[in-house]
């Protein structure tokens, strides 16, 4: 059995190094991997281009990465929560490249399925068209969009076991299967880690060969964005 | 003249039993408290789950199940959840019988602008531009005129746009308008106590006036 653990986010953490392309699972602050963004927080590493559906808000998530000026190049589809992204993408600090959200989900997708780029009718006719490459299937345009090239996904399961197979919980799938798929090098937190055999193999998400660090995660916050509750 | 709760109301008619819905944030969210009971109607989720429920009672809530909006929710007999890809896979692929968004712009030919100000206002686009690119049926929520008086329905769109001849129909606190093949907006219904001479004032793209117009039941 190959053993895939690591004790912690700053050892699994510890060969990113500036310069580098991340992928960040997650939806809004919905399991984002909070232990790997606060060692990457730590650790001060700088001019990274970050690959996420959101941008946390400003003070928790990519946020705390944002305030600390590690990020060079932001790729995401949604940022409304963060004040200070926007801050500094209209005053020109962060490069920032705006995509639809089912572009950036397919493009993590082809590169953890081996195909370098997918076609898809989001943005045709839209500024993000441009200096594209279009292709028209059955009379409708398509738009070629490339298959990511991450240095390392960091993402965050409810479940693990030591072979680096993982179960999410709810919503927090989200991003974090398909981005575990696409990183060159996949290191996933997770809050239960269990000895292989312990998970049923019918109710992997990720298979573990997409997994190559893995961890129990501690002290996660799971911040809630919107808390809207009805009365009884 | 409609509020908010009244546009969602006159939208949750537009609803058939059978189908699967997209809720976009804002006033299309709150169309979901007027779907009749009696109605089949499984709404998705594009963050990955199919089978929204309300919002959780005090204490229930799980910062692990949320919406698009981020907001805390439920789930409901026979609801799944799946990763990103799969959720604009099967948006892509029509599975989503209907999307209901709200616009910054509409022009005549059914271009929909929602996601930019340049300048001024950059907040993504988020999964409205792969919804109205595949989606088979998509309905506007939106304000007839924007805060500085100016209409929103348009003969072009000034902004950056979201999408291209896609909107098929557009409900405002003044009117149901439908956005016709060959350009135009058809003037459906009037908001109870709105003229026709009202609708007209505030559109700026041609409006299709054919015979009496009625004023909506909601």
């Amino acid at each position: 059995m190959i053993n895939k653990v690591v004790p912690d986010a700053q050892t699994a953490v510890s060969d990113i190094v500036n310069g580098m392309t991340l992928m960040f699972g997650g939806f809004g602050l919905c399991g984002i991997p909070e232990n790997c963004i606060a060692a990457l927080v730590e650790k001060g590493i700088k001019e990274l281009t970050c690959i996420s559906n959101n941008a946390g808000v400003d003070d928790f998530g990519l946020g705390l990465m944002l305030k600390q000026r590690q990020l060079k190049k932001m790729i995401a589809s949604y940022v409304g929560e963060n004040a200070e992204f926007e801050r500094q993408l209209l005053s020109g600090e962060l490069e920032v490249d705006l995509i639809p959200q089912g572009t950036l989900a397919t493009r993590c997708l082809a590169a953890g399925y081996g195909m370098p780029a997918i076609f898809t009718p989001a943005g045709v006719g839209t500024e993000i068209a441009e200096g594209k490459e279009m292709r028209n299937f059955n009379g409708k345009e398509y738009l070629m969009e490339m298959a990511f090239d991450a240095d390392f996904a960091l993402v965050k399961a409810w479940k693990g076991d030591t072979a680096g197979n993982l179960i999410y919980k709810a919503t927090a799938r989200n991003f974090n299967h398909v981005m575990a798929m696409a990183g060159k090098i996949t290191i996933a937190e997770v809050e239960h880690l269990v000895p292989a055999g312990e998970l049923d193999p019918d109710h992997i998400h990720t298979p573990g060969v997409y997994v190559q660090r893995i961890f129990e995660g501690k002290d996660y916050e799971k911040r809630i964005e919107q808390r809207t509750v009805r009365s009884r | 003249m409609l509020d908010k709760n009244g546009i969602a109301k006159r939208i949750a008619k537009e609803i058939k039993d059978g189908f699967y819905v997209n809720l976009g944030i804002g006033i299309p969210t709150l169309v979901a408290n007027y779907i009749p009971q009696e109605l089949n109607v499984v709404l998705q989720s594009e963050n990955g789950l199919l089978g929204m429920g309300p919002f959780p009672y005090e204490g229930e809530e799980d910062p692990d199940l949320i919406n698009a909006g981020k907001q805390t929710i439920t789930t409901l007999n026979g609801s799944a959840f799946f990763d990103s890809a799969m959720s604009f896979g099967m948006i892509r692929a029509q599975k989503i019988d209907l999307t209901i968004l709200g616009a910054m712009e509409v022009s005549e030919n059914g271009d929909i602008a929602n996601w930019k100000i340049p300048g001024k206002l950059v907040k993504g686009m988020g999964g409205a531009m792969d919804l109205v690119a595949s989606a088979k049926n998509i309905i506007v929520a939106m304000q007839h005129i924007n805060k500085a008086g100016e209409s929103k329905i348009l003969p072009q769109c000034t902004l950056p746009l979201t999408g291209v001849a896609c909107v098929k129909k557009i409900v405002t606190e003044l009117a149901v308008l439908d956005v016709v093949p060959e350009g135009g907006f058809k003037l459906i219904e009037r908001a109870p106590g709105v003229s026709v001479e009202e609708i007209k004032a505030a559109t700026a793209g041609k409006l299709i006036v054919e015979g009496d117009i009625p004023e909506m039941e909601i």
